[in-house]
This record gives structure tokens, sequence and C-alpha cells, in this order.
């Protein structure tokens, strides 16, 4: 299991960094761009994207080098991809394997999709209220209407 | 929350909401009270609502206070394209207490974080319009005696109609009956069924506004239907003569039962039902006047 991780880890072996694996494809570039890696300068960032996976058909992976995420920006994957496992590594070996959790509150990280909404006509941040953990469903904190996983876009 | 705002009626518990009957009695017995003596309500009409803003700058004056703001919108700072943000920012220096009305869902509840003087919600776009909820309330209470195990009858828009959103989570906290009589396209939306179930209220769903329903009716309230909610303007022809609420359908009803409406009405109340005992929206749009007395106090602790 630790040889085939190796194996797998090792498209581009990363002495230090964070790995977040297991990603659903369609939800890789939301995870890219939540994370802000588009505008990371100075460290190595590999994305693989349509690789072959024992537990879902194809899935993506990010690897930055040098860079360990705060928890609490991890856990705002959970919104799109809860499934991804973060691997942290240190001297090439896999030193902490992380899964994300959805936070209670969301700000400023989805969009809401009622035009109408205050938080798309004020230079405002939004604010989710996670209703359902186990189906994504979150509300917004000022419109109040309800936003199923399936319709979840990031601001 | 210790500035007492009112942006959602689920902001207020059960004890809370019966204070506040409590406190609307009291102002229905005597309205001219100088409570709000040396107070500035400050009055923000984003988008107009006529009936709303007599009734909220009526009640002011009766408690001895004093209003500014707007009514027209079209004059007010956003027009010159100001920030909610900063219109409220402004306002907040001048009055004790804010009143508005905004166009847009979730504008007072955004508001509120940015005031430093208490909001009441006068109605969010399509969101809340929690005084007119409590004004539904104070009616049923007053009709009733009680809001504990009443059945109830929701007919006409139950799909857009945000009072009826309302008043049903209002209701949870006093073991209701709920019947709602809509047609397939107005029907009550999902998330307030499983509302219901979650709650444990019961409620039964009817196409046919009949009198079997209505003689089972504590409250009858009902509701405008729009023609513009309707794609198929056959569709609305019909369904607009369906769910007119005439005086014949009356004869077999409770006693005590009493027709709501929030008001205007267009063709759903037909004329002959406004000389019956049952017809009761006129007296229920007067009992805004003590409900937002209520919670004009109470938003400023008074
Ligand atoms: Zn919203």
């Amino acid at each position: 299991m630790v040889n085939k991780e190796k194996k797998e880890l090792a498209v581009a072996a990363l002495q230090n960094g964070t790995v977040i694996d297991h990603i659903p494809t369609q939800s890789l570039f939301k995870v890219v761009d939540l994370l802000g890696l588009k505008d990371l300068t100075d460290v190595s960032v590999t994305i693989g994207n349509n690789l072959d996976s024992n537990r879902m058909v194809k899935k993506g992976i990010i690897k930055v080098a040098d860079l360990f995420f705060p928890e609490e920006t991890l856990n705002r994957i959970a919104v799109i991809a809860p499934n991804v496992v973060v691997n942290i590594i240190r001297d090439f070996e896999v030193v902490e394997k992380l899964h994300v959790a959805l936070p209670d509150e969301l700000i400023d990280i989805v969009k809401c999709n009622n035009p109408k909404c205050i938080t798309n006509n004020e230079p405002m941040r939004t604010h989710f209220h996670v209703i359902d953990r186990e189906h994504t469903t979150l509300r917004c904190h000022y419109c109040e209407r309800p936003v199923f996983q399936h319709d979840i876009t990031l601001k | 929350m210790d500035k007492h705002s009112l942006i959602s009626i689920s902001d207020l518990n059960k004890e809370e909401i019966l204070a506040l009957l409590k406190r609307a009695q009291e102002f229905e017995k005597n309205p001219n009270q100088r409570i709000l003596a040396g107070k500035v309500v400050a009055s923000l009409f984003f988008e107009p609502s006529t009936r709303t803003r007599l009734s909220f700058e009526t009640a002011v004056n009766r408690l001895g206070g004093r209003v500014i703001g707007f009514s027209d919108p079209k004059s007010s700072s956003q027009a010159k394209g100001e920030s909610l943000k900063d219109t409220i920012m402004m306002v907040s220096n001048y009055a004790d207490l804010i009143v508005m009305r905004h166009y847009l869902d979730g504008a007072a509840r955004y508001a509120n974080e940015i005031a430093s003087v208490p909001i009441i919600n006068a109605g969010d776009g399509s969101n809340q319009h929690p005084t007119q909820t409590m004004l539904d309330l104070y009616t049923i209470y007053q009709t009733q005696g009680t809001l504990e195990n009443l059945t109830i009858t929701m007919v006409g828009d139950l799909k857009y109609g945000r009072t009826v959103h309302s008043l049903l989570e209002a209701m949870h906290h006093f073991k209701p009956r709920f019947k709602f009589v809509a047609c397939d396209e107005l029907r009550m939306p999902e998330q307030y069924k499983q509302y219901c179930t979650e709650w444990g209220i019961e409620y039964e769903e009817t196409r046919e506004f009949s009198p079997e329903i209505i003689n089972q009716t504590d409250i009858l309230y009902m509701t405008r239907v729009q023609r513009e909610r309707f794609s198929d303007l056959m569709e609305y022809e019909r369904v607009k003569n369906i769910y007119t609420l005439t005086a014949s359908m009356l004869t077999g009803c409770k006693p005590n039962m009493r027709v709501l409406h929030p008001l205007p009405r267009v063709t759903e109340i037909a004329q002959d039902v406004d000389d019956t005992p049952q017809a009761y929206y006129f007296e229920q749009a007067l009992n805004g006047l003590y409900a937002r007395q209520a919670l004009i106090c109470r938003a400023l602790d008074l």
C-alpha cells in the first residue's frame, strides 16, 4: 500500500509540500481556483487530471511544493470536493494524511445564485450556512435561499 | 441580538411573539402614547409601498416620535449610485431606529450588520416581511382568543406568496393544522411541506376550494393570484375564478371563522363577503398599526 502510494505520488516527486489527491475530475479546476494557485509565482505547482484511480473512475491531483496550507483553507475544499485526501509531504515521505471537513459557515467562498440577492448587488462578502452536511446543502445568510450541491458556484 | 432588530420572523421565539401580542393589545386599547417622544425614526423606502409606509409612519406619530426618510427611491441617494452601506451609515448617525423596505433579498440583514441602530425590515424583495406576519398573528390571536390548535386554510398563490410562508413558519410554535388550497402551478413549495413534517404539523393539500374545507376552518387566509405568475393565460383565467371566495360559500362555516387577506385584493374575495361577519381583512390591516407600534417599542427597548 505504502509502496503503491509512493509510486502514485512520484509523478513529480515532491520533497516537501502538499498533495491534494482524489479530486473528482470535474472539480479539479475549482479547487485550483479556490486555493488561488494561479497567483502563485515562486513555488512549483503540478496539476494532473483524468488520472486512473482505484477509488473512482478518474481523478485529479494537485501538488504544491514547499507550501503547507492552513487547515481552514483546506476545509474550504470540502464545499466542492468533500472526499479529497490531503497528503503532507516532508522529505519525500507522507507524514500526514488529512480529510477535509466542511465548516459550519462559509464566508466569501460561495456565490449566491439569486441575482436579486444583496450579495450580488453590493460590494460585500457572501455568507452561507451549511444546513445539510451530508448532501452539502447551503443557505444564504442574507436572502435565505437554499443552494444545493450541484448548483454551488465559487465566488 | 441586543439591538432588537427584526429582520425575519424566525428571529423571534415563542415567548417574544406572545409578549409582542400583549403589547399590541395595549396599543389597540390606547394607540396614542408618547413613548417615542424625542426619538427620530428613519423610514427608508428603497421600493415604494404606500400601505406599509403609512402604517409605520402612523405608528411612530401616534407614539410621539418623529419620522425622517424617503418614500420615493428615485429621489434617494441610491438613485445617484450610492451603496446601501453608505446610506445606512449616514442614516445611522441621525436616527434612533431604521425602518426599511428594499427591492433586494437580504438587504435588511446586511443593513443590520452595518447599522449602529436597530433595523426593522419592512420587506426585503421576495424574502421576508416580518411585520406583516406579526399583524397576521395578532389578528388570529384577536379573533380566536388563542394561537394554539387552530385550523388554518391558505388559498391562492402558495408558491410565491411570502406572507403565507412566513405565517406558516411563525405558527409552528402553536400546533396548527394547515390546509393548502391551490392549483398545481401555485402549490406550496416542497421545502415548506418538509418544514411541516419536521415540526410534526398536520397538513392537507388540495386543488378543490370546497365548502367541506371551509367548514373545518378557523382562519381562511386568502392570497392574491397574480397574472404574471402564469405562463398560460387561459390557465390564469380559469384558476382566478376557482379560487374566488363568495358569501354563499360561507353559509356552513364555524361561527368563529374569519377571512384574512394581506391586501390589496383583486378578485379573490367577492364584494359580497365584505358584509358577512367572517370578513376581517380591513380590521387586519388596522392591526398592522398596533403590531408595528409593539415592534418599534421592542426595537428601542421601551
Ligand atoms: Zn443570497
